[in-house]
C-alpha cells in the first residue's frame, strides 16, 4: 500500500497528488473510467456513489452523485478534454453545490515493474477557490480519517515536541 | 483559518532551516545565537528566517536583558496541519479503497476470468 503525497504550494492555485499502486497501468485506467469500478472506490465509504454518465472520449461529459443515507445528494460533473488513454486523461470538475467553480484535473499513469504511479494535478481558478475546496468540500467521509489526522499531527509535531 | 495567514504559514514551513528552528524552539525559548549553533549559516540569515516565522505567527519574540528570545507559537501550526490533514484523510480513504479494488481485480484475473 502506497503513501498519498499531497502538495499545495502557497500562492498558486494548484494541488498535486501522487500515489503508487501495486497494479499495472491498464488496471488503473479501467478503475478510473469504468462506472461499475469507479463506484467501488471514488466516493467516501459512508456515502453511496452513483454514476449517471461517463462518456470517456474527447468532449464526452460525466456526472456522478454521492448520497447520504437520508437521501441528500451531492452532484459533480464535467467534461473530458482530449482522448483519455492509459497514459492519462484531462477533465473538468465542478461540484454542483458551487456552480461556476471549476477545476481542470489532469491524471497520468506511469508503470514501472508492474507498479503504477498516479499523478493527479488540479488547477483551480484562484488560490482562494483551491483553499475553499480543501477546507470545506472534503470534510465529508473522513470519520476514520481522524485517526490518521492524529497520526499526522504526531508526525508533524514530533520534532516540535 | 484565513487564507492569507495559511499561505504565510505554509510559506514559512516550506524551508527546512525554518522547520528545524521550530523544532528547536519546541524544547524552549532560545536566543538568535543559540538557534544559530547547529546551522552553517550566518546570524543575519537566521534573523531573516525568524522574521519570516514571526510574520506567519509561528513564533513570538521578546527581550530578556540584552538577549532577544524566540518563542514557539503552536496554534497556527496546529491549524495548518489540520487543514491539510482532513484533505489527506479524504484521499487516503479513496486510494485505500482503490487498492482493495485493484487487488480484487487482479485476483479475479489470476483466477482465469477474461
Amino acid at each position: 500500500m502506497g503513501t498519498t503525497s499531497i502538495t499545495a504550494e502557497p500562492g498558486v492555485p494548484i494541488i498535486d497528488i501522487t500515489r503508487e499502486f501495486d497494479a499495472p497501468r491498464d488496471l488503473l485506467y479501467r478503475a478510473h473510467t469504468e462506472p461499475d469500478l469507479l463506484v467501488q472506490w471514488l466516493g467516501p465509504r459512508r456515502l453511496t456513489m452513483k454514476v449517471d454518465r461517463y462518456e470517456v472520449r474527447d468532449g464526452g461529459t460525466w456526472r456522478y452523485t454521492h448520497s447520504e443515507d437520508d437521501g441528500t445528494e451531492y452532484g459533480f460533473h464535467g467534461v473530458f478534454h482530449g482522448t483519455p488513454s492509459p497514459e492519462g486523461m484531462v477533465q473538468t470538475f465542478e461540484f454542483e453545490g458551487a456552480p461556476g467553480h471549476v477545476s481542470l484535473d489532469s491524471l497520468t499513469f506511469e508503470e514501472h515493474d508492474g507498479r503504477t504511479l498516479v499523478r493527479a494535478r488540479s488547477v483551480f481558478q484562484t488560490v482562494e477557490a483551491r483553499d475553499a475546496m480543501v477546507e470545506s468540500g472534503m470534510e465529508r467521509g473522513v470519520n476514520e480519517g481522524y485517526q490518521r489526522l492524529d497520526e499526522m499531527l504526531v508526525r508533524l509535531a514530533a520534532p516540535v515536541g | 483559518m484565513h487564507a492569507d495567514r495559511l499561505s504565510a504559514v505554509f510559506g514559512a514551513l516550506a524551508d527546512p532551516t525554518r522547520r528545524a528552528i521550530l523544532a528547536r524552539l519546541a524544547e524552549g525559548d532560545r536566543t538568535v545565537g543559540e538557534l544559530r549553533e547547529p546551522f552553517p549559516v550566518s546570524q543575519p540569515a537566521i534573523s531573516r528566517h525568524l522574521k519570516v516565522l514571526e510574520g506567519a505567527g509561528l513564533i513570538s519574540r521578546s527581550r530578556r536583558a540584552t538577549a532577544r528570545l524566540s518563542h514557539l507559537e503552536a496554534e497556527p501550526l496546529r491549524e495548518a496541519t489540520h487543514w491539510l490533514a482532513r484533505y489527506q484523510a479524504f484521499w487516503d480513504e479513496r486510494y485505500d479503497q482503490l487498492d482493495e479494488l485493484l487487488a480484487s481485480l487482479q485476483t479475479t484475473q489470476q483466477g482465469g476470468n477474461p
